[in-house]
């Protein structure tokens, strides 16, 4: 067992709180944030965790320090955060697109960073489409992939709406550097609807003419039951679309829904759950090699 | 003075799917620019960055048809538009580059607070600035009111009031733009972007300059998405009999409209059916070109593809939405 601490008691810190407590491999102790009015401290002091409006100066200050932290912050809250981290000997599992560490998306390379002491996570929007580049990359050269996140408007904080370019550009980057394709380019939507919309992605992916489109289907499908094994409400909306050239480029359309577990917000916040479920996924990884975590001492 | 945008070189990019030339791109400008048209709009139709298998690729890349705009306008400013989460800053600093003076930053109108930092690096670059609430037929005057004051917090020198569904009528254009005017007092100017889905661009447009809109935004021969836009020539020569002062000469944007505009249109932007139900059910007027595809791929109506679209309240950049549509028609009809 790994102990945790979750920085960050917003949406996500507080999403993730709630598989952390849940998880036989990870025990969740501290929570930080800075606002003492904040619904997801509460909700941790009431599940036992210790907690702190003081930041991290407090985490550090413990006798006892984290095996695991969880940065559930801003991209410039952890860059600022992370060396205190890795001084500290903590190791750091980052899911704000700050992207010190190397990118992990589990289905793809979880294997590869187990010693990694800082993983990111890439985005929400990443975490549900670069699997799906991925399957597409390992049967054919991807040339160019394009994603659409759509997700709903009440399941945006205040962290994504300031830097929605930092969404597209880390996704965009993840989707060449783990989805496999030679470029990349992300799309963002918020939709205000009333009952909220669950989250909806779509991935396109540029595929050279005359592939084996069976084989390609088959490797989307695999790659959806993967994701559905940690996300259960992750599912293929629709067969998978070829199309046939016009102008070019061939391409294969992938459409998807992420259904939250509905932890802290309701079910649509399938954004939320696929990233702190990916978290989860990763912090476990890590608590299973007992060589690689330093403790800190 | 009214100040006029022509928005046929972005809006009518949907129209064109965004097949334009650079030689098209000279032509439309050279006879705007001499007709007195202050400020004329050049971009994909989803903006910066919107060259895309969702959107559709751009024949010609865009900021090559910026430059080209910015080397052929004599007087008039080039202004580009730009969606984040679509684009990202650094294409904004591109379009500047390549000679752009005023950027337009389009969210829709209850996400404003995504453009912020989009306005601010604007502003602080020296930038003119315009904000878009898209689909703004679908919030109250109030509400729209607090959204363009997150803009114009931001840096934003002029909220649009955007007809993206050509869904407003008349008192309905009034009491948005009177409820922006009156929140923003000095601190901007209100404008009016129209679509001419109910027939109504010009009259809404008359509606917004009476209720204090500074800045109003038409397409030359209706040259835009869904029925397409306030064709300019008409409000210019409306504006001329009303006596209010654009600045542009009616007859000479009357023969830019005919001698040079039309040509370059795939076909004229007509009230047709679709578009009529486009401004009747409040579905973004981009759709259309999406609907008529996707209808022809899969074999299913697209009138049915848009009542889905409106059902589903799909907002502006989902298009990708409108193909799982498709998709579910022809599954049910199977």
């Amino acid at each position: 067992m790994s102990t945790a601490a979750i920085v960050g008691s917003g949406n996500i810190g507080t999403d993730l709180l709630y598989k952390l407590v849940r998880s036989r491999w990870i025990e969740p102790r501290w929570m930080v944030g800075i606002d003492p009015g904040s619904e997801g401290l509460r909700r941790a002091r009431e599940l036992g965790l210790e907690t702190t409006t003081e930041g991290v100066d407090w985490l550090l200050r413990q006798d006892e320090r984290p095996d695991l932290v969880f940065e559930a912050t801003s991209a410039a809250v952890h860059r600022a955060n992370a060396p205190r981290y890795a001084e500290a000997g903590i190791r750091a599992i980052d899911l704000t697109p700050a992207a010190i560490g190397p990118y992990v998306v589990p289905p793809v390379n979880l294997g590869e960073h187990l010693d990694a002491p800082n993983v990111n996570l890439i985005t929400c929007g990443g975490q549900a489409t670069i699997p799906m580049v991925h399957a597409v990359s390992r049967v054919v050269p991807v040339e160019y992939a394009e994603i659409v996140a759509s997700v709903a408007s009440v399941s945006a904080g205040p962290g994504t709406r300031a830097n929605i370019d930092e969404f597209t550009r880390t996704t965009s980057r993840g989707i060449e550097a783990i989805g496999g394709a030679r470029k990349g380019k992300a799309i963002i939507v918020l939709n205000p609807a009333d009952p909220p919309m669950i989250m909806r992605d779509t991935i396109f992916c540029a595929i050279p003419v005359d592939v084996d489109e069976a084989a390609i289907a088959e490797s989307i499908i695999r790659m959806a039951q993967d994701i559905a094994s940690y996300v259960p409400g992750y599912r293929l909306l629709n067969e998978p679309q070829f199309d046939h050239p016009e102008g070019g480029l061939a391409k294969v359309s992938i459409f998807v829904e992420v259904a939250g577990a509905g932890d802290f917000l309701p079910s649509y916040a399938g954004n939320l759950d696929i990233m702190t479920a990916a978290a989860t996924k990763v912090g476990e990884e890590l608590a299973k090699q007992p060589a690689t975590v330093s403790g800190g001492q | 003075m009214l100040r006029l945008t022509d928005t046929s070189l972005r809006d009518g990019s949907h129209h064109k799917r965004h097949q334009f030339t650079a030689e098209e791109v000279r032509s439309v400008v050279t006879a705007l620019d001499e007709a007195g048209v202050p400020v004329i709009e050049v971009a994909h139709g989803d903006g910066l960055g919107g060259s895309s298998f969702t959107y559709g690729f751009s024949r010609t890349p865009e900021q090559e048809l910026i430059t080209t705009a910015v080397r052929t306008a004599k007087r008039a400013k080039i202004a580009v538009l730009m969606l984040p989460g679509v684009g990202v800053k650094d294409d904004i600093l591109v379009a500047q580059d390549n000679g752009a003076s005023i950027v337009r930053i389009a969210t829709h109108c209850t996400e404003a607070d995504i453009s912020v930092q989009h306005f601010g690096l604007a502003r602080e670059r020296g930038l003119e600035t315009v904000g878009f609430l898209m689909m703004a037929h679908s919030q109250p005057p109030e509400a729209l009111a607090k959204q363009a004051r997150i803009m114009a917090d931001a840096g934003c020198q002029c909220v649009y009031v955007v007809d993206s569904a050509g869904a407003l009528v008349l008192e309905q254009v009034g009491d948005r733009v009177s409820a922006l005017v009156a929140e923003l007092g000095d601190d901007a100017q209100v404008g009016f972007h129209g679509h001419e889905n109910l027939g109504l661009g010009v009259a809404n447009s008359v509606i917004a300059v009476r209720a204090g809109a500074a800045q109003v935004d038409g397409s030359v021969r209706r040259f835009g998405a869904g029925a397409g836009n306030t064709p300019l020539e008409a409000f210019v020569g409306v504006c001329d009999k009303l006596g209010i002062e654009t600045g542009v000469d009616f007859f000479a944007i009357v023969d830019a409209a005919e001698d040079v505009v039309r040509p370059v249109m795939p076909e004229e932007c007509t009230l047709d059916r679709l578009a009529l139900m486009m401004g009747y059910a409040g579905v973004y007027s981009s759709f259309l070109k999406h609907a008529y595809r996707q209808a022809e791929r899969y074999e299913v109506s697209a009138a049915q593809i848009l009542v889905r679209a409106g059902q589903r309240k799909l907002v502006g950049g989902q298009e990708d939405q409108l193909i799982d549509i498709a998709l579910e028609l022809k599954r049910e009809t199977a």
